[in-house]
């Protein structure tokens, strides 16, 4: 089925081409736009953003073998990311989804986001129409399987989570033209989880690691929420966030760009609640600003709790 | 006799293609479709058993297309349907609904004529697959399976 394809032929003949024009296909699918989009939006990633280079690179090559009758196979595109939370793996994969329905390897290009609880039943024969209706409603698109790894339970042989695993695991392979499938979760389980599946390991072509973001790279997304909601910081409150987001690094459960939303969201409670109890008339100026003590009040700097 | 009923059925049976493009059609409305098969065609038959729940939130064809086949492979001598059940306000109501499958020999149907009182005569029609019980339907007598 070739409908709904953005890439159209228009230029090229298929019959005895010789050559082709890999520029000439770049600016038709428009894949650069996407390129640059994503390389302006997100901050970092850098060793992210080289793969999905590479693998746009890759799969344009393969379309432009494709176009003079070299490829027979299409390539497989089932990918798996690996990171910590808060690292931009869903962000990521949805952008994943655009570039591949720009080049024409997924025809609607939405993205389905689920976890174990979308694809297991609770009993006995209700897995396998929960993981089918799942698969068909990510068919045309991209799935993405948010901690897949808890979709096996060693522990527990009769976990339902294998029967969905083992339907997976076909469509994977006999309707590749028809879904690509993207695996996430953290680093280490993600590895266990492969070495006690072979049949995924095998089954996906790509394997990226997000790394997590240095202290500058959060500042710069902190930034990001902070022009978005149209808010500022105050000078004292700029090294106020500095510290915080040290601080914040060394205790238990930071989730990277997440906490710093958080952290965002709670600083805006504060601020509201500072100017509230301030009667009178507020500035323009002040509804903007976020202080240093909306972001100090946090009980991150509070040494007792953590 | 070759059964008429549905959109298209004037037209040559519709290929796997053109079909996913007709679900295509449907899905792009926002229309619910479903796959539905008997094996009693009677035009009065609006009761035909369900291949599953209507699909929602679909936003690609070959969902449907996976149904479809498997519905084929179920039921080899049967008649099977995809409707597209458009939900909004007022309409309410199937949109499209067509054949993707209909058995390999068609025996059509008798017409009898029912004397009334007096000179008065009613009509009916009545399959002759029906004269056989549910499932030795348009097979031959002989049960057989598609491979």
């Amino acid at each position: 089925m070739t409908m709904d394809r953005p890439a159209a032929t228009a230029g090229f003949e298929t019959d005895a081409q010789q050559a082709i024009d890999l520029k000439a296909l770049r600016a038709e699918t428009d894949i650069d736009a996407l390129l640059e989009e994503l390389d302006r939006e997100l901050v970092g990633l850098a060793p992210v953003k080289r793969r999905i280079r590479e693998i746009a690179a890759f799969l344009l090559v393969a379309r432009a073998r494709e176009r003079l009758g070299l490829q027979s196979e299409p390539p497989t595109l089932h990918m798996a990311f690996t990171g910590n939370p808060g690292t931009g793996k869903t962000t990521v994969a949805l952008r994943m989804a655009g570039i591949l329905h720009r080049l024409g390897y997924v025809r609607k290009g939405h993205l389905v986001s689920v976890t174990r609880d979308d694809l297991v039943g609770q009993f006995i024969g209700h897995t396998a129409p929960k993981t089918k209706d799942v698969l068909k409603r990510a068919m045309g698109g991209v799935l993405f399987i948010d901690e897949a790894y808890y979709l096996h339970r060693p522990e527990n042989e009769k976990d339902y989570g294998q029967e969905a695993i083992e339907i997976l695991l076909q469509v994977m392979e006999n309707q590749r033209d028809d879904l690509v499938v993207i695996l996430a979760g953290y680093k280490d389980r993600m590895d266990t989880f492969f070495a006690s599946n072979p049949g995924f390991r095998s089954r996906i072509a790509h394997h990226i690691d997000f790394p997590d973001y240095s202290n500058e790279e959060l500042f710069a997304i902190a930034q990001r929420f902070l022009e978005d909601g149209h808010y500022h910081l105050s000078p004292a409150a700029q090294a106020a966030l500095i510290d915080y987001i040290a601080k914040r690094r060394a205790q238990p459960n930071f989730a990277n760009a997440r906490s710093i939303r958080n952290a965002f969201d709670r600083a805006r409670l504060r601020q509201a609640q500072r100017l509230c109890e301030r009667s009178g008339v507020v500035s323009r100026e002040a509804l903007q600003t976020i202080e240093a003590e909306d972001i100090r009040a946090s009980r991150v700097f509070n040494d007792e709790i953590s | 006799m070759r059964v008429t009923q549905g959109a298209f059925s004037f037209l040559p049976d519709l290929t796997d293609d053109q079909i996913s493009r007709q679900v295509a059609y449907c899905l792009d409305r926002g229309w619910a479709v479903s796959v539905e098969f008997t094996d009693d065609i009677h035009p009065r038959n609006t009761y035909w058993e369900m291949w599953g729940p209507p699909m929602f939130d679909l936003r690609d064809p070959a969902g449907v297309m996976v149904e479809v086949r498997a519905c084929r492979d179920a039921n080899p001598n049967a008649y099977i349907r995809v409707n597209g059940f458009d939900s909004t306000r007022f309409w309410e109501a199937v949109r499209l609904s067509f054949l993707v499958q209909r058995p390999k020999y068609e025996p059509g149907f008798a017409l009898e004529r029912i004397k009334g009182k007096g000179r008065t005569t009613h009509y009916q029609i009545r399959a002759y697959a029906t004269e056989r019980p549910e499932g030795e339907r348009y097979t031959n007598g002989k049960t057989e399976r598609r491979a």
